[in-house]
This record gives structure tokens, C-alpha cells and sequence, in this order.
């Protein structure tokens, strides 16, 4: 393998962990403070996809402005989070914080089932596929290779402007404060006056909300259709497994790690691309059960 | 219980031979086909075309006089409930009559079951050619062609298209189809052009959603041919990724599944793509598309359903042709009484019958002989997605593994001289 292809196998590994750490945030978010493993999840990211793709479709063919796309990947994230992530939040999980981690699973595995139901209800079996974003931005040359500027450029950069974003937000922001508080200690925080089960809502709808994103910036870039949910919930898993449950810096790094070492295995060793995901999680997990940031002795699922 | 097996021991002793029975008040057909999951672009166009054909028989006064009615099985919602709801029709409904499936897995499960509740199925879609090469069957039939047939059409496509090429890479999903249409294609292209090599073989997941680092693997490599024979999904991003990033202009690409994905890929799909349709299938087939009953059924599909019908839509066409021609078979050999499930059976055997393709042929082993339709994309101003021009179409006969014969090997005994050994029938557009 000489200079030029280790470079492109960089790229590429980066443009792929950026769609994939994206969910994976919304999913540890929502771990660390809610300590629910929300399997609906990867529901949210289809419907991010499904909404993102369907109605921009309708919009371009009515003649509206390409560069909208980008907007309406914010709209159709923030509405899902606000429409399906809220009622999920206040209506079911409320309800199941002090059951067993068992019946969590299930309640979330639950509305994963009837949310991939109420998707084939709404947009039928066959493929979306709605690239104007992609399409928009051109593509890039890099040796010699052509790369769309959207996944080698665009999306890294929208994941890391997330990443520091919600950085700052959770310890500098009021609400994120609030946040970190009850994620430290429940009852402590409530002690002290603040209102947990508004935390626990607010976190739910933005990490449902980074779901819905994570679908919305994958949209342009791949088919929509039924079953794209459930393989994403699996890979998020891993990246978040192996970074330590909770971990939002950490599910960079284990996104950038799975990412590389997906690439580098399509470069080098075809054959083992699907597996090396979950061989870097079974690594780590083997040396470090709590994943690579997690903390020793948290709860486990 | 004991009342069950004096029963069964008193049939028992009832004469072999089948016996006509009474015209039924109506006809159930289980269909097993995908109507969740990835692969309902697929089940669910089929699942359209039978509800077309059996509402056209119903209407016409049904099978006979028989109104016929269909029971669905999903076969997205996994083996293990296929499977108990296929025994459930079975066993508790009396169905007789199956169509499955889709996948080669359900079909490989199906057939020693159907085989054991002596139930007549007709593999209507699946392609693997393991299922008749490896076991001998009396209930089981398959009214279209299997992978062999398939791969070396798409193979005598290549070689008679672009016959220079020394170079190609492969990107299949990572399950049973993938690898065994690529073992099949490359044991082929090793006996028929034993110069090309083989420069990458990619293998994503099913149902990955990304092939970017694929297609930059493929722009460094530069192989003169790449084919996949992906489909669904799969197939619809990898052609968009790959066009995109301006990969199709360079390299030639064969898809000996992309029929099904002509009219969903729109304008995306450029030019020159060598397309194939797993069978002669194809919504303006050249030797059928002026007949009325071909077009018809294109019209009412395309005004049921918004889209032209694609390969499984004509493989439900063929199934049920196939079992009416066996009816009427059984019909007549019986002197003008209704059918019993083993006249039934005995009529499928060596049966001639004809979906809106060419005529096919069921043989010893119960296969069916089907011919293979190949075209390359050209864009035209009468629809806004890519047609097919100078296509062919491959007698089934010789490209179908002899009886008693295990592909990989037959494939792979082939010489380069077999190009021109086939059967071929040329049309420009």
C-alpha cells in the first residue's frame, strides 16, 4: 500500500465516521443521561431520512431553490425530535426510569417495531433517493480519485461543528449544566431544585433530534428505504459500546477508529469489511469491558 | 389421537393412483413473497401482479368456475414465522397451492417441507441453482430460470458487447446470492477468457447504505469492467455514488440485475450500462410487446401501481401461467374432472407454458428452461429514465446446467468457443 492510497483510505474512513458518529451522539446523549438504551432510535434516523428525501423531493419538482436542501435537513431534525421524540419521552419512557433494564429494551424495541410499520405505511416499500445537496456542493479531485465534496468536506465539518457545539453547550450553557448535573446525580440535582423530568425531556428531544440529522445529512448520499433504521441502530451501537456508554468524545473517537479501520480493510482486506466494526468493538471490550472512556463500575447493559 | 392414525392407517390402504375430487367452492394460493424489508422492491411488484392476474381470472368467472383467492407470507418477517405460517396454510387452512419465494433461503427451507406435507410449490423467484442440483423433488417446481442460466448470459453479454476487456472488478452484497452469482460468473470468464484477471473483489453488507470508499478503491484500481449483480437499494445507491463520482464514464459497467432498477434510477443511470433482467423480462420486450395480453397487462400494472412492471412482476406472471397450463393439463387428462393435487403434480411435469416472455419448458429435474433478455441503457424522449438498445436474447436450452450436472464444474468445462455455441437473437431498440 503506498502513500497515495493510506491518504485515500484516510479520507474515505473520515467521510464514513462522520455519518456514523452523528447517530451515535444522539444515541450516548441519550444513554448518559437517560441510562435508557433507546433502540427507537434507529427509527428516528429513517424517518430523518424518509422526510429529508421525500419532501425535498416534492420541493425541488415544484421549482424551489437547490440550496434549501440544507435548511431542510434542520427543519425535518428539529420536528422530529420536537413531534415523535417528545411524546416517546413524556408518554412511554417516563413511565419505565426505575424498571429493569429488560423492559426499557423492550418499550423502546417496541415503538422501534410500530415506528418501522408506521414509516411503510407512509412511504411504501420502493427507494427515496434526493441528492440535490449532494449534487449542489460538486466533487473534489484528490489524487486522482474523485471525492463529492459533501462527504469529504461537508459532513466531517458538520460533525465536528456538532461535536464542539454540544461540547460547549454542556458546560457552559445553563441548561447544559443542568444536564451534566443530572447525569452526575439524579436525586442530588433534584434535591438542589432542579427539575429532572425536564432534562430528561430536553435531552431526549435533541438527542431524537441528532437521530433525525444523523438520517437527513445521510439522505443525499444514499437510497432511503425500508430495513436502512435497524442497520443503523446496530452500527451506532458499536461506535457507542465501544467508546463507553455516555461518552460523547469518546464516540468520536471510536466512530473515527471504526471508520479508518472499515476503510483501510475495503483497501487492504475486502473480505473483512463488515466484520471490522465489530472486531474493533470486541477488542476493546475484551481489554476494557466499559469501553475505551467508559468508567469502571457505571451501569451496565 | 388413536381415531387420527386408525384414519390415516384406512387411507393408507386406499389406491395409490390420484383421484379426481369434486370441483371446490374456491381455490387458496399461498404466495410467499418479501412485503417488509429491503427486499419488497421486489415482493411487493409481484404481490401487485397477482393481485392483477387473479382479479382478471375472478372476473372472467375463475379457474373454471372456481374463484381463486391468495394468502400472503412475509417472508420479510423471517424464516422461523415463514415457516410456521407456511405449515399453518398447510396443515390447518388445506392449501395446496404455493408460489415461494423470493429469496433463496426461503425457497431452500420451503422445498423439503413442501416436499414432506405433499404440497405443490412453485419456486417462482428464487435463483439459486443449488435447490435441483442437490436434491431430487416431486412437489416442488421452478417456473424460471436459476443463477447459472443468469450469470453465463450476462457473461456471453460482456464477451459479445465489449469483447477487449482485461481487466474487471466485482462489488456483490455479502450474502448467498453475491457470492454464489459471482463463483458462477468468475469459474465462467476463468474457462471462456482465461486472460482476465480479476483486480477487486468487493463484498459490502447487505443493505450498506455506503460504497464511497468502494467506488475510491475502484478509481485507483481502473478495471476495464466492473460488475454487480446487487439489486434493490443496494444497487440504486452504489449506480448513483458511482455516477457521481464520474466512475461509469471511465469503466464498463454490468448489472445483470439492473432491469429492476431502470425507472427508479431515473436520469441517474448513464449510458452504456450493460443491463440484464434475470430471465427475458423486460417491460417492451422485442418479441412480445405488441401482443395484446403483454399489453395489457404493462398498461393496467403501470396504472395500479404508478410503474412499469419489473423481472419478479413477470416471474408472478409465469407462476401462475405455468400452474393454469398444468390445470388445464390435468383437466384434460382427466377426462374434464377437477384436478387432484397429484394430477396436479403430474402435469407440471415436462409442462410447456408461456408468461409474457418466450415459452418456457419444465424439465426432468423441474427446472424450467428460460431464456436470458440483455440490453445497454440509451436515453430516449419517451421516457425519463434509461431504455435498453441493442439487446439480446440467449436461448435457455444450452445455457442451463445439464441434468445430473453440478454448475460450478459445468461452468467451469466451458470453452472460449461457447459464444458462439449459444443461441442468440439480436434486436436494436
Amino acid at each position: 500500500m503506498n502513500f497515495s492510497l493510506f491518504l485515500l483510505a484516510v479520507f474515505d474512513g473520515i467521510a464514513y465516521a462522520a455519518l456514523v458518529f452523528m447517530v451515535a451522539l444522539g444515541l450516548t446523549l441519550i444513554f448518559g443521561v437517560l441510562r435508557i438504551l433507546n433502540v427507537a432510535h434507529g427509527s428516528l434516523y429513517a424517518i430523518g431520512a424518509y422526510v429529508t428525501a421525500s419532501v425535498g423531493a416534492a420541493i425541488f419538482a415544484a421549482g424551489f431553490a437547490p440550496f434549501l436542501a440544507f435548511p431542510l435537513m434542520l427543519i425535518a431534525a428539529a420536528l422530529i425530535g420536537v413531534v415523535l421524540g417528545g411524546p416517546i419521552e413524556y408518554l412511554l419512557l417516563r413511565r419505565i426510569y426505575h424498571r429493569p433494564e429488560v423492559l426499557q429494551l423492550l418499550v423502546t424495541f417496541a415503538v422501534f417495531m410500530i415506528l418501522e410499520d408506521v414509516q411503510r405505511q407512509i412511504w411504501g416499500t420502493q427507494p427515496y433517493f434526493e441528492a440535490t445537496a449532494l449534487q449542489l456542493l460538486g466533487n473534489v479531485q484528490v489524487l486522482g480519485v474523485y471525492y463529492t465534496v459533501y462527504q469529504l468536506i461537508f459532513l466531517p465539518l458538520v460533525a465536528l461543528t456538532v461535536l464542539i457545539g454540544l461540547r460547549l453547550f454542556l458546560r457552559r450553557a445553563l441548561a447544559g449544566k443542568l444536564i451534566m448535573a443530572v447525569t452526575e446525580d439524579r436525586e442530588a440535582a433534584q434535591a438542589i431544585g432542579i427539575n429532572a423530568d425536564r432534562v430528561f425531556f430536553l435531552t431526549f428531544v435533541v438527542g431524537a433530534a441528532l437521530a433525525a440529522l444523523g438520517g437527513a445529512l445521510a439522505s443525499p448520499t444514499t437510497s432511503v428505504l425500508p430495513g436502512i433504521g435497524a442497520d443503523m441502530i446496530v452500527l451506532s451501537f458499536a461506535v457507542v459500546a465501544t467508546a463507553g456508554l455516555g461518552q460523547i468524545e469518546g464516540a468520536a473517537v471510536a466512530a473515527l477508529l471504526i471508520g479508518l479501520g472499515r476503510s483501510f480493510a475495503v483497501y487492504l482486506m475486502p473480505e473483512l469489511q463488515v466484520l471490522v466494526p465489530y472486531l474493533i468493538m470486541l477488542s476493546v471490550l475484551l481489554i476494557r469491558p466499559e469501553g475505551l472512556f467508559g468508567r469502571p463500575g457505571a451501569r451496565k447493559i | 389421537m388413536r381415531r387420527q392414525l386408525l384414519m390415516a392407517a384406512a387411507l393408507a390402504l386406499l389406491p395409490a393412483t390420484a383421484i379426481a375430487q369434486d370441483k371446490p367452492d374456491s381455490l387458496n394460493i399461498g404466495i410467499a413473497t418479501f412485503l417488509t424489508g429491503p427486499a419488497s422492491v421486489f415482493g411487493v411488484p409481484a404481490r401487485d401482479a397477482a393481485e392483477i392476474i387473479v382479479e382478471r381470472i375472478n372476473d372472467e368467472g375463475g379457474l373454471d368456475g372456481v374463484p381463486i383467492s391468495l394468502t400472503y407470507i412475509d417472508e420479510g418477517a423471517g424464516g422461523e414465522s415463514m415457516m410456521a405460517e407456511y405449515r399453518r396454510l398447510a396443515e390447518d387452512q388445506g392449501v395446496e397451492i404455493f408460489f415461494a419465494a423470493v429469496s433463496s433461503g426461503s425457497c431452500g427451507a420451503i422445498a423439503p417441507v413442501a416436499e414432506d406435507l405433499e404440497v405443490l410449490n412453485i419456486l417462482w423467484d428464487c435463483g439459486t441453482q443449488r435447490i435441483f442440483e442437490e436434491n431430487d423433488y416431486k412437489y416442488v417446481y421452478r417456473t424460471q430460470a436459476n443463477a447459472t442460466p443468469e450469470m453465463l448470459g450476462a457473461l456471453l453479454y460482456l464477451l459479445k458487447t465489449t469483447p477487449d476487456f482485461s481487466t474487471i472488478a466485482v462489488v456483490n452484497q455479502d450474502y448467498a446470492w453475491g457470492r454464489d452469482s459471482w463463483d458462477i460468473f468468475s469459474t465462467a470468464l476463468k474457462a471462456m477468457k482465461p486472460d482476465v484477471e480479476v483486480v477487486g473483489e468487493f463484498f459490502p453488507a447487505f443493505g450498506a447504505p455506503d460504497f464511497s470508499t468502494e467506488i475510491s478503491r475502484l478509481q485507483a484500481l481502473r478495471p476495464d469492467v466492473i460488475l454487480s449483480t446487487s439489486w434493490g437499494g443496494d444497487l440504486d445507491t452504489f449506480v448513483r455514488q458511482a455516477a457521481q463520482r464520474g466512475l461509469m464514464n471511465s469503466t464498463t459497467f454490468l448489472l445483470p440485475l439492473g432491469e429492476s432498477s431502470l425507472e427508479r434510477l431515473g436520469s441517474a443511470l448513464p449510458q452504456g450500462v450493460l443491463i440484464g433482467a434475470r430471465g427475458d423480462h423486460y417491460f417492451m420486450h422485442p418479441e412480445r410487446r405488441d401482443d395484446p395480453e403483454f399489453q395489457e397487462f404493462v398498461e393496467t400494472f403501470h396504472e395500479r401501481t404508478g410503474a412499469y412492471p419489473i423481472y419478479p412482476a413477470f416471474h408472478m406472471y409465469q407462476a401462475f401461467e405455468a400452474f393454469l397450463a398444468a390445470h388445464s393439463k390435468a383437466i384434460e387428462a382427466g377426462g374434464g374432472e377437477w384436478p387432484s393435487k397429484d394430477q396436479l403434480v403430474e402435469a407440471m411435469e415436462g409442462l410447456t407454458f408461456q408468461g409474457l416472455g418466450r415459452e418456457l419448458t419444465i424439465r426432468e429435474d423441474n427446472q424450467a428452461i428460460e431464456a436470458q433478455l440483455f440490453g445497454t441503457t440509451v436515453m430516449t424522449d419517451e421516457h425519463p429514465f434509461a431504455v435498453l438498445e441493442n439487446m439480446m436474447i440467449f436461448d435457455g436450452e444450452d445455457m442451463t446446467t445439464p441434468v445430473g450436472e453440478e454448475s460450478i464444474e459445468w461452468v467451469g468445462s466451458l470453452t472460449p468457443d461457447y459464444v458462439d455455441q449459444v443461441d442468440v437473437a439480436t434486436y436494436d431498440r
